[in-house]
């Protein structure tokens, strides 16, 4: 048995299905949803632990592929070169799960890594690319 | 009525005793005191703007090796120069992508000469009798060459277009990610702080006006390519969309990288971020008036890219207060707001610019000339081939 986290990025055509019902039914796999951001006709993103058989993990992963549905480890994080921003604000017009705003005192950017669900869309619009994904051990640093 | 001349208020700087304020803290002081007071009181306004401007580029003359060569196509890092001027001059365009990456391009090789970085030359000749050699590589960089000049065709549009997407798909473009399903709306602009905002009518900016420019002090050349004077204003005098623009000069070599930024737009391109200050002289209260403008006084329309045509289908207009307020309303549905240009910067050129003028080391510089007021912009129409 092992228990890892995923984050599952739904596209508009494939959110309609009951995906935790097949992973649950199929894989026999304990879900616990801990992050949903669900909006009919946009990008879904659901981050989610898996708690099952190793074999039956990787089944699941196989399953999602097939559905169009990209799982991302939650062990990669969102790394940003703070130093090097200039805070144009780009990353925050794409940020669904509000990891990236502006403070609109300052208008800096901020990141908070706790809120990030690691969909990657702010390294595509970074156009100073400054944003990565890095697969750190201090996920909760 | 108080009023000043261009000499009195370099006066004033001269003596280390001109009132200077950003056009941000103007506006505060114009509500608290009156036009009247400030007008007396403050000398000049400092403004700026730190955005994406694609059409900016430079002109290198690299000096003469030995044998010479008349460079006939040049590339800097693998980014294409036009070669086509005189035997060792070119022109980098900040839009031009590299051969090998489309992430790296003209913006970059301007960002890197600013940096003092070395950049590699090449450049290829058919060879004639004064100049024999056919091909050159080697390293160079902005103290190596002759000239380094920043000659930016069109920066400082005075309004621009705010964007949002129908369609059901993500788009790419120069305005960032649109999102499907009217999933955002970005937008473009310094507002209240933005140099052409805040003097619409151009009394104060024109050919000549010595500016901040990629953190050196440059010129306003010109005025930009697609100046648009004549469109349409709101009530407050404020063009509703892109109208005004400059063409900018200067000095490449005294320029920092702090202040050009290489900007990659996914499956658009290369653009390049120039910061910009421009001083405005308080010669009158009808300038006083231009200064006092705020976010909520300056609108723009909001387009639909969605729609890939010239004439993109307007979806409302909108004022920069509203904009920047982070949400606005798009057919009934709250949908997030996204800046692309960076204000923190801007405030950091406006207060740079007002530090140089408050200790004498920057005089503002009455235009040689004016810049058209009443130009209109010509669309492309596909005239039939011969």
């Amino acid at each position: 048995m092992k228990k890892e986290r995923f984050t599952l990025i739904f596209s508009p055509e494939s959110y309609s299905k009951p995906i935790t019902y097949h992973l649950v039914k199929l894989f026999d796999l304990r879900i616990n949803i801990l992050r949903a951001e669900v909006t009919p006709g946009e990008e879904g993103h659901l981050l989610m632990e898996l708690e099952g058989e190793d074999e039956n993990i990787l089944q699941a992963l196989q399953f999602l592929r097939d559905e169009q549905i990209k799982a991302i480890p939650a062990n990669k994080q969102i790394a940003v070169d703070k130093n090097a921003c200039i805070h144009c604000g780009a990353c925050t017009a794409v940020c669904f799960s509000g990891a990236m705003v502006m403070n609109r005192d300052t208008w800096q950017t901020q990141f908070t890594p706790e809120a990030c669900i690691v969909c990657g869309l702010c390294i595509q619009a970074c156009p100073l690319r400054i944003i990565s994904i890095s697969f750190g051990s201090d996920l909760d640093a | 009525m108080s009023k000043k001349t261009y000499e009195e208020i370099n006066e004033k700087i001269k003596r280390g005793s001109a009132v200077v304020l950003t056009a941000e803290e103007v506006i505060a002081m114009v509500e608290e005191q009156g036009v009247k007071k400030t007008a007396k009181k403050v000398d000049v306004v400092t403004t700026a703007t730190f955005g994406p401007m694609c059409s900016s580029g430079a002109f290198i003359n690299f000096g003469h090796s030995d044998p010479p060569i008349r460079m006939a196509k040049v590339w800097l890092n693998d980014v294409a120069a036009y070669g086509g001027i005189a035997a060792v001059d070119a022109y980098i365009g900040a839009t031009e992508c590299s051969e090998d990456c489309e992430e790296y391009g003209g913006a970059h090789v301007i960002e890197d000469l600013a940096a003092g970085k070395d950049i590699k030359l090449k450049a290829i000749s058919y060879g004639t009798d004064c100049y024999p050699r056919k091909t050159i590589e080697c390293m160079i960089n902005k103290n190596s060459v002759n000239e380094c000049i920043l000659f930016n065709p069109r920066n400082a549009y005075q309004n621009y277009a705010a964007a949002t997407n129908s369609t059901n798909k993500a788009l790419y473009t120069y305005m960032g990610m649109l999102l499907p399903n009217f999933g955002n709306v970005t937008y473009s602009t310094a507002g209240q702080l933005s140099p052409l905002l805040n003097d619409p009518y151009l009394r104060t900016i024109g050919v000549g006006t010595r500016i901040f420019l990629g953190g050196a002090q440059g010129y306003v050349a010109w005025n930009g390519t697609q100046h648009n004077p004549s469109n349409a204003r709101n009530e407050n005098g404020i063009p509703v969309g892109g109208a005004a623009t400059l063409s900018l000069i200067g000095n490449l070599k005294e320029m920092s990288s702090e202040y050009l930024k290489a900007a990659v737009y996914t499956k658009y391109g290369v653009s390049l971020f120039v910061g910009i200050g421009v001083p405005i002289p308080l010669l009158d209260e009808e300038m006083v008036n231009f200064v006092s403008v705020r976010d909520r006084d300056i609108t723009t329309t909001l387009y639909d890219y969605g729609v890939p045509e010239r004439s993109r289908p307007v979806i409302r207009t909108v004022n920069y207060a509203e904009l920047k307020s982070g949400v606005i309303e798009v057919n009934g549905k709250q949908v997030r707001t996204a800046p692309l240009s960076s204000l923190y910067k801007a405030r950091n050129i406006a207060e740079t610019l007002k530090d140089w003028i408050a200790k004498g080391e920057f005089l503002i510089q009455e235009p040689a000339g004016p810049l058209p007021t009443q130009t209109t912009v010509k669309a492309l129409e596909i005239k039939e081939l011969d």
